[in-house]
């Protein structure tokens, strides 16, 4: 796999420091006998704790992505190993470097336009008042001014990069592929 | 005891409203008093949001938390990935001074700053914690005589340091809550077992995350229950839709219905399939309806 191709140093870095914690893993495996995804799916939830600070092409590995987040591995860890909290800061550096799936973006383009991430729509709006419920939920869905406030605070934390087709749509495409 | 606000997240309101309907009925028949939370969003979402970036997520979750404050009410959560979203985020902004201030600063910009000094409850640990299932069983009107099989899901008990509600290898309380209404909590393998949705794995790897779910339901099939009660309406459509999906895809028939706590709840305390949202459109929840009407018990 290529090098990730900016701030590579500092992306170790980060890596570095946010797996600190691992470093205490003798790999009794532990968190692979109990992980639900593994026994379907690639994920070797053992390989990704051991190479976690270590190799930048985590960064771009689509099995980062595999992990339901169920706590099973992080439950079980007899070194008490923040496992699944080191997997979603990793899962971070790479949204932040722009490595993102396709479905992700949407998901990020759908909280950005709806304050949702499933939004309402016609065929759930009659459903609801067929069962006696007002068409819109109590929810962002129903006042203009709930929804700008949630619009803009995604703005303040500079949230839109998440959802923008960028230069690195390269990298994503190779992901899933 | 604090008053509630109902939170609704994406799922419940804009795919299962008849899970908000039953929860609503569900909360007046216990006498519970729970507002509406009016302007909340997304929790937002803990698998992909807060994978992608913790601060977006945490401001967003600090502002649904100070809708509810500002009405001076603890949070009640229906769905397990709101509560993993909005108990962990609440306890990052009572116990990370620093973080706090962070999150102000957004707050700052909308008009709203965030105290931390409310709660968030998920409805089954509420009415376990609050009621028990003792108190429970005293308002139901119509004993349900189903075998069940009960699924957690992952974040109501997980991570057990922020949840505090014990163990997560073998946990009875849900159990508890549906003997209380006269069904039999039905034992099977990898009960504890995740339903494969989480973590972004449904929105973005849909069929990987159907394996874990066949897996999980071809267990429960062997059982021989009723139907499963969830806790979670992500993992009660990854169950629901998710047996149409499989067929789809490999042939598998399950054909096991699938309903929130709130519905079951709804159904033993005299409410009508119809008002729980239960749709009786669906064949696989007709024939359980069916199956109830033969087993009143005098």
């Amino acid at each position: 796999m290529d090098k990730i191709p900016r701030e590579d140093i500092d992306i170790k870095k980060q890596l570095k420091e946010v797996s600190t914690n691992a470093l205490r893993c003798m790999q009794c495996g532990v968190c692979s006998s109990s992980c639900p995804s593994g026994r379907h799916t690639n994920l070797n939830i053992r390989k990704l704790v051991k190479n976690a600070g270590t190799n930048s092409d985590i960064l771009k590995s689509e099995e980062l992505w595999m992990c339901t987040t169920c706590y099973n591995c992080q439950e079980r860890c007899p070194r008490r190993i923040n496992i699944v909290d080191t997997v979603l800061e990793i899962r971070s550096i790479s949204a932040h470097q722009g490595i993102i799936l396709p479905e992700h973006r949407l998901v990020c383009q759908m909280l950005l336009k709806y304050g949702h991430a499933v939004p309402i729509n016609d065929k759930y709006k009659i459903k609801r008042v067929e069962i006696g419920l007002e068409e819109l939920p109590e929810t962002v869905h129903k006042y203009t001014d709930s929804l700008n406030e949630v619009k803009e605070l995604l703005t303040s934390c500079g949230f839109e990069r998440f959802a923008e087709n960028n230069t690195n749509e390269k990298q994503t495409t190779e992901i899933t592929e | 005891m604090k008053g509630l606000s109902l939170f609704l997240g994406c799922l419940v309101p804009n795919r299962y409203p008849g899970i908000e309907l039953a929860t609503k009925l569900c909360l007046a028949t216990l006498d519970i008093d729970c507002s509406d939370l009016p302007g909340a969003s997304c929790c937002p979402a803990p698998g992909v949001f807060r994978s992608f970036d913790k601060t977006s997520w945490l401001a967003l979750a600090s502002r649904n938390i100070v809708l509810s404050e500002e009405m001076e009410r603890d949070v009640l959560t229906i769905c397990n990935g709101c509560f993993s979203t909005l108990a962990d985020a609440n306890h990052i902004i009572q116990d990370d001074e620093k973080a706090k201030e962070e999150v102000n600063i957004h707050l700052q910009k909308i008009g709203r700053k965030i105290k931390g000094n409310i709660d968030v409850r998920h409805i089954i640990e509420y009415l376990y914690q609050e009621f028990g299932p003792e108190k429970i069983s005293s308002f139901v009107q119509r004993p349900l005589d189903i075998r069940i099989a009960v699924h957690y899901g992952c974040h109501l008990i997980k991570p057990t340091k922020e949840r505090g509600l014990g163990s997560s290898e073998r946990p009875v309380f849900f159990d508890e809550l549906i003997t209380a209404l006269g069904a039999t909590s039905v034992d099977y393998p990898d009960k504890m077992a995740c339903c494969g949705a989480g973590g972004g794995m449904r929105s973005a790897m849909k069929e990987k995350s159907l394996k874990m779910t066949e897996a999980k339901l071809a267990k429960i099939q062997e059982a021989d229950v009723d139907c499963i009660v969830n806790s979670c309406p992500f993992c009660h459509m990854q169950l629901d839709s998710g047996q149409d999906e499989i067929k789809e895809l490999s042939g598998t028939e399950f054909e096991i219905p699938v309903l929130h706590y709130t519905q079951l709840l709804g159904l033993a305390l005299g409410f009508p399939a119809e008002m729980l949202g239960i749709d009786i459109g669906i064949e696989k929840n007709r024939k359980l309806m069916e199956l109830l009407d033969s087993r009143v018990k005098p």
